[in-house]
């Protein structure tokens, strides 16, 4: 138990950070940050993965994955006014804030497989070990889905930001 | 001398700083001479920065007193069934399911399976799978904020009211959507100071769209269904009929000023 705070309590901003740029809005990412650790702690002691960072990533990763299942059946999006903004941050320039709300405009555009890559090693600083032990894939399929992801918002973010407001047709073809 | 080629697993561990010294240096140089790469590399270190940047703020924020680990630790029942007893129960309730139906199948020539009755069955249903259920009776909690509200009218389609039943001392817990033979249904659990816990089930209806109140009841689980401009309701309950009926009142007098 005490080992269990020891371990988790400090990942929890961090589980916090990585439901959020998944999920976008705050109250549906605190839901799944809490459905999470309520699942950490019924088991914990049944848990057969030592790396519990990667072990909690994972149970938090499948709750959003479902969740965003949900979502699209549902057929809503994340509004766009919920996801955090680079503003927040009091060091951005202007210029700063209008290309983060690029980025995640453009992340949103990305298949969820692709945003919790990104996330994952770039916000998270997973290993690629961690992040395939995440996401329950090979490494060689996280090396890959991140070449993939990496390209597809490079490419997203070239077609100028208007291209990303209109978010239609003609970005889908990039998939 | 041949060195090992440039991959693009190198540039994408390149970008993540994730290369040891030596191999980081061919990738370096290699750089140097490639500006198609040496592009696009600048381009993942800078995605990598600016979506760092943006969720960073996330991460200070103070945590929400509802995600104190803790308190999450403590209030878990102290001695957990193992997770068979859930699948059990879950099971036990299908089986017996199966076998009043059927029981009650042989004597009919028409069974039940859209009507009022139908609804009952799946409300009793839902009662004994997730009313005993500790760790997550329900999938959204009820917790001021609109969620709930939203995924009674996602199911629903409709603008629904989740009834108060704080006056007979029963207190909204949240909802879980239901899958039903007669389509998605929205349950609603609620406890009291007792932890007794009641299940309130509401769906579309094909057939019984007005129905007046019936009862129904079998061994411990009591209800009472009825429906209403083409909605269906059934309130159940581990507890006495009279007390029970008098709480479906109060419910169906909130859910009728809405319709």
């Amino acid at each position: 138990m005490d080992d269990m705070l020891l371990q988790v309590e400090p990942i929890i901003p961090a589980l916090r950070r990585y439901a959020r740029g998944l999920l976008g809005d705050v109250e549906a990412s605190d839901d799944i940050v809490q459905d999470c650790l309520e699942r950490v702690v019924a088991n914990w002691s049944r848990r057969r993965d030592d790396n519990a960072r990667s072990w909690v990533f994972a149970i938090l990763h499948n709750l959003a994955v479902n969740r965003l299942r949900q979502k699209a059946r549902r057929g809503n999006m994340v509004p766009l006014e919920d996801m955090p903004e680079a503003s927040g941050a009091s060091e951005a320039t202007q210029e700063q804030t209008v290309y983060g709300n690029e980025v995640m405009s453009a992340i949103e555009l990305l298949p969820p497989d692709h945003r919790s890559i990104l996330l994952l090693i770039s916000v998270e600083d997973l290993s690629y070990a961690e992040a395939a032990n995440v996401l329950g894939v090979p490494v060689g399929t996280v090396m890959s889905r991140l070449s993939r992801a990496r390209e597809q918002l490079r490419v997203l973010l070239e077609s100028s930001p208007t291209g990303i407001r209109v978010g239609g047709s003609h970005l889908r073809r990039v998939k | 001398m041949t060195r090992k080629p440039i991959t693009e697993d190198d540039l994408q561990a390149y970008v993540d700083n994730a290369l040891s010294p030596e191999r980081r240096g061919e990738v370096a140089e290699y750089l140097l001479t490639n500006p198609e790469a040496s592009m696009r590399i600048a381009a993942y270190e800078k995605q990598s920065l600016v979506l760092r940047e943006i969720l960073d703020p996330v991460a200070r924020e103070p945590i929400p007193s509802r995600l104190n680990l803790a308190n999450i630790a403590a209030n878990r029942p102290a001695n957990t069934a193992p997770p068979f007893w859930r699948t059990a129960v879950a099971a036990a309730v299908i089986l017996a399911i199966g076998a009043t139906g059927g029981w009650t199948m042989k004597g009919l020539s028409l069974p039940a399976t859209e009507g009022v009755v139908a609804l009952a069955q799946e409300a009793s249903a839902s009662y004994g799978v997730f009313a005993p259920d500790k760790v997550r009776p329900v999938e959204i909690r009820f917790d001021g904020t609109n969620s709930l509200k939203q995924l009674a009218s996602d199911t629903l389609g409709a603008q629904t009211i989740l009834p108060d039943l704080s006056r007979s001392g029963y207190r909204l817990m949240g909802g879980r959507v239901i899958p039903t033979a007669n389509g998605p249904g929205l349950m609603l659990m609620y406890d009291n100071d007792k932890g007794s816990r009641l299940v309130m089930l509401t769906r579309r209806m094909k057939v019984d769209q007005d129905k007046p109140m019936v009862a129904s009841s079998d061994t411990s689980v009591r209800g009472w269904s009825w429906a209403n401009n083409g909605m269906g309701f059934s309130l159940v309950g581990s507890l006495p009929g009279d007390d029970l009926h008098a709480i479906a009142d109060l419910a169906k007098t909130q859910v009728a000023t809405s319709l």
